[in-house]
């Protein structure tokens, strides 16, 4: 009995069939391929991107040099050079980040005791040459600019679960 | 010796301990921030709690002696719920803002607060700030940060000698004031830096520069006095941030002075990072082949009689002990390491020492100061002297200028005149000397570099004798050195050879010719403009005064660039180690020599580090003992002779700009301003 089902399967080519079937069912659903870079898929408020430093509303930036992110970079792509700035607070010199060293683990962000450096919603930041990802502290910072909306969001997306 | 049982272990605490030493005896750890080992009890912390039995409640162990028989529990729920309510009281005030304080990594109160306190505050009020005080060029507050244990307090009126800082109001108003807003001035104020066990009081210079955990660290001593006090160079990269003490019970304890600690900046500027060669009116950057090639030349063409070789004073022994051997080969007896023509007797090793010890001064009961200020040619020895007075009322007496000792002194006179008085009895100073147990003198440079200071050393000697100042387990008769090289050199016979010229006369013969080469190795406190057309090599490793009027310049390595012996002024040798690599191309200053004797075609019989160390042994034993001080044999020294009229001089003006180093420090140079009344010179390394 075995061996007649197996022949007509075979004689009728039905494991075709059913496979051109499931294509053909795939035809009538919408599509999950995205065009890419004109349409671009849903992130995560938590997504690790690249790096930018933050503002206060007040223009005052963030950072206070306190070097904690350096301290937990498990990559050691952080490097902080810090002195009194005129007004006597705690200022960053030096911040710079080696894009290339970077993990994206987040550590630093969960580090950073005032939500000053953080990893972004970009994905996009691909270059030419090597030099381009050492980030220097005027980069970090114009990319805070640019993002702060969309972190400002992330972070308070995120906020409930932290 | 009372016996306690401590978390029962039985331990035998020593007599006067308190109950938190005896806790430390049997090794628990009792969290504490006011109690300090070296300074008065406070007990205003309450953090050092412990439990004791038939006590109705906790203890506060730092301020309780220990008694026979207690029983004490220093790890019950009652102790620990009893510190975690100090730690939230303590907490109360202090702000949250240990992310931009320089305390952070290494400070007392972070630490125990992880340790011993809460995980949350139940505090919803305000907290209370405290507007910051003015201290001076050195020390930072922020004085809402402190948490008033009074550790700087107790330090700057019982050990440093200056009541200029006190805590004023009570309670919540309690806060810890300048009174006047002035800046301290002790040498030794920068100390309360790291007594204080929060972010009270910081170092100004060191603000916001590097983090405890990014740093290197290297344990080396300190050159920029005679005394040798034990430090740790924190450096990161290249380039050294900073200096702290290390605990040395018989040199330093854990203290160093302001110099010390804070001249570090100087290493970074002004730095000799390569050769250069004088050609026509400017030094021009050589190669190292160039500048050994112009120095072999020069050589070649003259005659070992005329070529001289002066040590500074932070040569270590390695380089001094390089340049007598090719001074030796090159048949040059003209050598000398007392810049500052000091006239001590290289034979007799009791005749330059600091024979009673650095610890041992403590002990003494009457004290004859001549021609030294101890204050600003070492406050480390003027701590014990003010102890010795302090704990053990001794007297002081001063010949030669007194300038302000933190301890009562008797003014005795200014000059020789005096000292001859003194000797023959006319002064009833001599009386106390001579009814005191442990009588002592101390001999400044002020009183030896001057053209009669052989005599003043006979005549100090025989007040020595006189005064019975020399017995089977006590020596009194010290000579108190300014320059840490200057004990090594004389145990290692950096001295004129037969027919040699010291350093006045090496000058004088400079002057009128007969010296073609001059060899300096660091040398910057001579008078420059007295080597008429010598050729001047020097060898160092700031731009000063040597480098100005040199024809060769050898880039050296500084203090903590290099593996380098020293000698204090109690005799005691100690190795410093390289915190970071010499700057340029520079090198350690005995291969530089040793390299330079190939040139020469003298090459000295070592390669390696373990090689000089054993020329220096064989050229004198002591070198064989680290860190040991061994009796100096008493032998006669010193030649009579007739003594000038002049008053005594003492040899630092400027606590703060003594050396190559502290001249090229910004930092020193603003104290200067600040507390010296700005008697800053025009060296060519101020600015």
């Amino acid at each position: 009995m075995a061996r007649i089902d197996q022949s007509a399967n075979r004689l009728l080519l039905r494991e075709l069939v059913s496979g051109m079937w499931l294509t053909l069912r795939y035809f009538f659903r919408p599509k999950v391929t995205i065009n890419y870079p004109y349409e671009k898929g849903p992130i995560s408020p938590r997504f690790r991107g690249e790096h930018a430093l933050r503002r206060y509303p007040s223009g005052e930036e963030r950072c206070i040099a306190c070097k904690l992110c350096e301290a937990i970079c498990p990559a050691l792509a952080i490097t902080i050079e810090a002195e009194p700035r005129e007004d006597g607070s705690r200022r960053t010199t030096r911040y710079d980040l080696d894009m290339m060293k970077c993990i994206y683990c987040g550590l630093c962000q969960e580090a950073c005791p005032v939500d000053a450096i953080v990893e972004g919603p970009n994905f996009e930041f691909a270059v030419e040459t090597r030099e381009e990802l050492f980030y220097d502290k005027d980069r970090l910072l114009s990319n805070g600019d640019r993002w702060e909306r969309e972190i400002a969001q992330n972070i308070a997306l995120d906020a409930p679960y932290r | 010796m009372p016996k306690l049982t401590i978390d029962g272990v039985e331990v035998d605490a020593p007599d006067g301990a308190t109950v938190l030493q005896a806790c430390q005896l049997a090794g628990k750890e009792v969290p504490h921030f006011c109690f300090h080992e070296r300074l008065s009890v406070a007990g205003n912390c309450r953090m050092c709690l412990v439990e004791m039995e038939r006590a109705p409640k906790p203890i506060a162990s730092c301020a309780m002696p220990a008694g026979e028989g207690m029983v004490i529990t220093t790890d019950s729920d009652t102790v620990r719920q009893a510190r975690r309510g100090v730690m939230e009281f303590l907490l109360i005030n202090h702000p949250l803002d240990c992310p931009i304080c320089d305390q952070g990594g290494e400070c007392d109160l972070q630490d125990q607060a992880v340790a011993y306190g809460g995980d949350r505050t139940r505090y919803e009020e305000n907290k209370r700030a405290v507007t910051d005080k003015s201290m001076g060029p050195l020390v930072n507050t922020v004085m809402t940060r402190c948490i008033h244990c009074t550790r700087c307090v107790r330090f700057t009126t019982e050990i440093a000698g200056v009541s200029e800082i006190g805590m004023l109001g009570r309670g919540e108003h309690a806060e810890i004031s300048s009174y006047l807003e002035r800046s301290l001035t002790s040498e030794l104020s920068a100390n309360i830096i790291d007594l204080c066990p929060v972010g009270a009081l910081t170092s100004k210079p060191y603000a916001f520069a590097a983090r405890p955990w990014e740093l290197k660290k290297a344990e080396s001593v300190d050159v920029l006095d005679a005394v040798g006090a034990s430090i740790r160079v924190d450096a990161r990269g290249a380039s050294v941030l900073r200096v702290v003490p290390r605990l040395h019970e018989n040199v330093n304890e854990e203290w160093i002075s302001d110099k010390t600690r804070f001249a570090c900046d100087g290493l970074r500027r002004q730095r000799l990072d390569q050769p250069y060669v004088r050609r026509g009116e400017k030094l021009e950057p050589a190669t190292w082949d160039e500048a050994f090639g112009a120095i072999g030349e020069r050589i070649a063409a003259s005659d070992g009689k005329r070529i001289a070789a002066i040590a500074g004073d932070l040569c270590d022994g390695e380089s001094m002990l390089a340049l007598k051997d090719l001074m030796g080969k090159l048949g040059s007896p003209h050598l000398d390491c007392r810049q500052d023509g000091a006239k001590v007797d290289a034979n007799v090793r009791a005749s330059y020492l600091l024979n009673s010890s650095i610890a041992g001064l403590e002990t003494a009961d009457a004290v004859l100061l001549i021609g030294t200020d101890p204050r600003r040619e070492a406050p480390l020895v003027n701590l014990r002297l003010r102890r010795a007075w302090l704990e053990g009322g001794a007297e002081i007496g001063v010949v030669g200028p007194a300038r302000d000792l933190n301890y009562p002194v008797t003014a005795l006179g200014a000059g020789t005149d005096t000292l001859t008085a003194l000797k023959d009895g006319k002064i009833a100073f001599l009386e106390t000397l001579k009814n005191a147990e442990r009588p002592a003198l101390i001999l400044g440079m002020g009183a030896l570099a001057r053209s009669d200071g052989a005599a003043i050393l006979a005549v100090a000697r025989e007040i020595a004798d006189l005064t019975g100042m020399i017995s089977a387990d006590w020596n009194g008769f010290n000579v108190l050195h300014t320059a840490a090289a200057r004990v090594g050199g004389l145990d290692l016979g950096i001295v004129p050879g037969a027919g040699g010229k010291d350093v006045p006369s090496i000058l004088d013969a400079a002057t009128n010719g007969e010296m073609d080469i001059v060899y300096l190795l660091g040398a910057d406190e001579i008078d420059m403009s007295r080597f008429g057309d010598a050729f001047v090599v020097y060898q160092g490793h700031h731009g000063d005064a040597g480098a100005h009027r040199a024809d060769v310049i050898l880039p050296g390595a500084a203090y903590t660039e290099k593996h380098g012996t020293y000698v204090n002024t109690e005799g005691r040798v100690q190795l410093g180690r390289p915190a970071v690599p010499p700057v340029g191309e520079a090198k350690e200053d005995w291969k530089i020599l040793r390299a330079l004797s190939d040139v020469l075609g003298h090459k000295l019989p070592y390669d390696t580090l373990g090689d000089v160390r054993s020329a220096m042994v064989a050229a004198n034993p002591v070198f064989d003992e680290i860190d040991i001080v061994s009796k100096a044999e008493w032998a006669p020294f010193g030649t009579a002779g007739a003594l000038g009229e002049a008053a005594f001089e003492l040899p630092i003006d400027d606590f703060y700009l003594t050396d190559p180093i502290s001249r090229a420090s910004v930092t020193m140079a603003a104290c200067s301003r600040e507390l010296s009344g700005g008697t800053e010179k025009g060296t060519g390394t101020n600015g």
